[in-house]
C-alpha cells in the first residue's frame, strides 16, 4: 500500500476516529466533573442568560471598545475564522471531498476569487494572532505550548490546502492530507477544542448571570 | 564599623501553621479541586489565551504589569486541574507529563490569588469564551486556605470570624457596641428579642465607623412599622470564609445568619450596605442546606430602600443636586441590584451622572474580595483607585456616592492617601436623611 493510499485509507479513519472519540470524551468530562452546588432562588431566568451571553460575547462590550488590543483581537479573530469556515466549508475540492467521502450531497464552491479572499482573511487573522503571542507582554506571559502548536498546524493546513489547490499533484495533496490528519488528532488534546467548548462556557457563565438577574 | 546591608525586599508571601512543603502542596491540590464542577471545568477548557482579560483588569490597567493579567492568577489551580481532573490527566500521569505545582510556586501565587484580585468579575464581561474568571479564583482560593498560604492578615480576620464569632469581636463586644451607639445617637436598638420578622445583620465596618448607617437602617425599618430585632449570636454579615477560601466557615457563618432567622421566626434577613455579604448569602447559601431558601428572603438594603420608595411607603425630601454612582461590583455585577440605587437617586431628586464605566462594567473600588482587610495589599489598592478617581472627577458630580461600606472603606482610605477631597457618601444615609416623617 502506497503512502497515499494510507493517507486516504486507514490513517483517515483512524484520525477521523481519534477526533471524534476523544473529542466526545472530553464534552463527557467537562459535564460530568465534580459537582454542582445547590442553586439559590432564581431572580431571573438561568436559560435565558445562558442563550444570552452565548450570543452576547460574539461582540465586545461598549464600555470595552475603547482598547486597541480589544479591536486588535475582535478583527483578526473573526477575520481568521469567518476565512478558515469558508475555506473548510465552501472550498471546491473540501465540497467534493464530503460529498464524495461523507455526506452524499454538496453544495455551491466558492469561485476560485472567493478562495483567495477567504484564505487571505484567515492567514492574516491567524498570523496577526499569532505573532501576537510573541510581541505582547501579556499575552506572550500567558501562552502555553499547546497554544503555538496548535496554531502552527492550524498554519500549516492551511498552507498546504493552498499548494494543493489546483488538484494537479498528488504529493501536494497528500501532504495537505497527512497535515489534516495531525491536525484532527492533536485537536481534541489542545485548546482547539475551544471550537466546542466556547457554548458551554458562555453558557454557565449567563445561566448564573439570569439566576442572579445581571448580564455577564 | 557599621555593617551596610541591604534592605530586605518586601515579603510576598505569608504563611500560617508549621508543616513540611510536600504537606502544603497536597493540601492545595486538594483543596484547589474540592468545589469544582461543570462550570469551572468548561471554563478551563475554553480558554484560548487571548490576554483579553487583562484589558478588563483594573490591576493590570493600573500597573501595567503582566502578571496582574486575570488568567494567569489562576495558573496553579489550572494546574492541578490538568495533574489530577482534566480529561486526559491519566494520560498524561501515565506518560509523566501531567503538570506539577511547587511550593514555590503556591508562594508567588499567594499575591496574585488574595492582593491582586478583588473577585470583581469584569474580566468575564470583555473575555470572548465569557469565563467567569473571578469564579476560578475563588476556587483558587480553597486550595490556597488549605496549604495555609494566606496573607497574614487576612487569615487573622478569618480566625477573629471562627473563634470569636465576627472579625468586629465576640457577642459581647457587639452589645457594647449596639449600646454605645444608642447612647450616641438616643435611639433604641432592639437585641434579641425571641421573635421577629426580621434580623438585621451588620458588617464591622458598621460597628467600627459607619454609625450613621446603622442609625439609619433603624429608623428607616421602625418607620415602616417592621418588627425587627438584631441578635449578638447572628449579626454579623460579612463572610470571611467566602474571601479566605474557607468553605467551612463559610457555611458555619452562612448557617449561623440562616439558623437564627428561623429560631426566632423571621421571615427576612436584611443584609446591611454590604457586598460580598449578598454573593456569600443570598447567592450561596443553599449550597449549604442543599435546597433553595425558599421560607426566608435574604434581602439587601438596596432592595429594602428601592422596594419601599416605589411602593410609596418611603418618601422622600428631594436633594435636587448631581450625584455620580460607583456600581458595588458584588451587588451590581454580580448581584443583580443595577436597577434599585436608580430608583433611590431618581426619587432624590439628584442628576445622575454615571460614570464612563457604569452598571455590570463599573470598575472595582480596588478594596473588594478581602483585599481591603489585607495591608500588605495597600499599594496596589491605592494605584486601582486612581481610575476610580479620574471617573469620578470626570462627571463633575456634587455627590459621589456608593451603596457599600467595604467600597466606602477603601475610598475613604484612598483619598486620604492622595488629599482628594471628594468624599463618598452611603445611599443609605442619604435615604435616612432625607426621609419624610409624618
Amino acid at each position: 500500500m502506497g503512502v497515499i493510499e494510507l493517507l486516504e485509507g486507514s490513517l483517515w479513519t483512524l484520525s477521523v476516529c481519534i477526533f471524534v472519540v476523544f473529542g466526545l470524551w472530553r464534552i463527557f468530562v467537562i459535564l460530568t466533573a465534580g459537582r454542582s452546588p445547590t442553586q439559590a432562588r432564581p431572580v431571573g431566568s438561568p436559560r435565558g442568560g445562558a442563550v444570552r451571553a452565548i450570543f452576547g460575547h460574539f461582540l465586545p462590550r461598549r464600555a470595552f471598545l475603547g482598547q486597541g488590543r480589544v479591536w486588535f483581537v475582535t478583527i483578526a479573530g473573526y477575520a481568521f475564522h469567518i476565512g478558515l469556515f469558508a475555506l473548510l466549508f465552501f472550498a471546491a475540492p473540501h465540497v467534493a471531498f464530503l460529498r464524495d467521502h461523507i455526506l452524499g450531497f454538496d453544495w455551491p464552491a466558492l469561485p476560485r476569487w472567493g478562495f483567495i479572499i477567504a484564505a487571505q482573511f484567515a492567514f492574516t487573522g491567524l498570523l496577526a494572532l499569532w505573532v501576537r503571542r510573541f510581541v505582547d507582554p501579556v499575552v506572550r506571559l500567558i501562552s502555553r505550548p499547546d497554544d503555538h502548536i496548535a496554531a502552527g498546524l492550524t498554519f500549516l493546513v492551511m498552507l498546504t490546502g493552498c499548494m494543493a489547490l489546483g488538484e494537479q499533484s498528488v504529493t501536494l495533496r497528500g501532504i495537505h492530507l497527512g497535515f489534516v490528519e495531525a491536525w484532527l488528532i492533536y485537536f481534541p488534546f489542545s485548546s482547539l477544542m475551544h471550537t466546542f467548548t466556547w457554548p458551554l462556557s458562555r453558557g454557565f457563565t449567563g445561566a448564573l448571570a439570569g439566576r442572579r438577574g445581571t448580564r455577564m | 564599623m557599621t555593617a551596610h546591608t541591604k534592605p530586605l525586599p518586601p515579603k510576598s508571601f505569608d504563611q500560617q501553621g508549621d508543616v513540611p512543603d510536600a504537606v502544603r502542596v497536597a493540601s492545595a491540590m486538594e483543596g484547589f479541586l474540592s468545589e469544582f464542577g461543570p462550570r469551572a471545568s468548561s471554563y478551563l477548557n475554553a480558554c484560548v489565551r487571548c490576554g483579553l482579560c487583562a484589558e478588563a483588569c483594573h490591576f493590570h490597567l493600573a500597573t501595567g504589569e503582566a502578571k496582574y493579567t486575570p488568567i494567569h492568577k489562576i495558573k496553579p489551580f489550572e494546574k492541578a486541574y490538568g495533574q489530577l481532573q482534566g480529561p486526559f490527566s491519566w494520560i498524561k500521569r501515565a506518560f509523566g507529563i501531567a503538570p506539577t505545582v511547587s511550593i514555590a510556586e503556591l508562594r508567588e501565587w499567594e499575591e496574585l490569588i488574595f492582593d491582586s484580585c478583588t473577585l470583581c468579575g469584569r474580566c468575564t464581561m470583555v473575555c470572548p469564551m465569557g469565563i467567569d474568571i473571578a469564579e476560578l479564583v475563588k476556587e483558587a482560593r480553597h486550595g490556597m486556605f488549605q496549604a495555609g498560604l494566606l496573607p497574614d492578615r487576612l487569615a487573622q480576620i478569618a480566625g477573629n470570624a471562627k473563634t470569636k464569632h465576627s472579625p468586629f469581636g465576640a457577642p459581647a463586644d457587639f452589645v457594647e457596641a449596639i449600646q454605645a451607639i444608642e447612647a450616641e445617637f438616643s435611639i433604641r436598638l432592639p437585641l434579641d428579642k425571641p421573635k421577629a420578622d426580621l434580623l438585621l445583620t451588620l458588617a464591622p465596618g458598621d460597628l467600627d465607623e459607619h454609625h450613621q448607617s446603622v442609625v439609619g437602617l433603624a429608623r428607616i425599618l421602625d418607620s415602616l412599622g417592621i418588627d425587627w430585632t438584631l441578635s449578638s449570636v447572628a449579626f454579623e454579615a460579612t463572610n470571611f470564609g467566602y474571601l479566605s477560601g474557607d468553605t467551612q466557615l463559610q457555611g458555619e457563618l452562612t448557617c449561623r445568619l440562616i439558623d437564627k432567622a428561623r429560631e426566632i421566626g423571621a421571615a427576612t434577613i436584611l443584609l446591611p450596605e454590604c457586598g460580598h455579604a449578598w454573593g456569600a448569602l443570598r447567592w450561596e447559601a443553599a449550597r449549604w442546606y442543599g435546597a433553595p431558601i425558599d421560607d426566608i428572603r435574604i434581602m439587601h438594603t438596596l432592595e429594602l430602600l428601592a422596594e419601599r420608595i416605589q411602593a410609596g411607603d418611603i418618601r422622600l425630601r428631594p436633594v435636587g443636586e448631581s450625584a455620580t454612582f460607583h456600581d458595588p461590583c458584588q451587588q451590581i455585577r454580580r448581584g443583580g441590584l443595577g436597577w434599585a440605587p436608580r430608583v433611590v437617586l431618581k426619587t432624590l431628586g439628584m442628576e445622575l451622572r454615571e460614570l464612563e464605566n457604569t452598571q455590570e462594567t463599573s470598575f472595582c473600588c480596588g478594596g473588594g474580595g478581602g483585599v481591603l482587610a489585607n495591608t500588605r495589599a495597600a499599594p496596589l489598592r491605592l494605584q486601582a483607585f486612581e481610575i476610580k478617581r479620574k471617573e469620578v472627577e470626570a462627571t463633575g458630580a456634587t455627590h459621589f456616592v456608593t451603596s457599600c461600606g467595604q467600597c466606602r472603606l477603601q475610598f475613604d482610605r484612598s483619598r486620604k492617601e492622595t488629599d482628594w477631597d471628594k468624599e463618598v457618601e452611603s445611599l443609605l444615609e442619604l435615604v435616612a436623611a432625607n426621609m419624610i416623617t409624618d
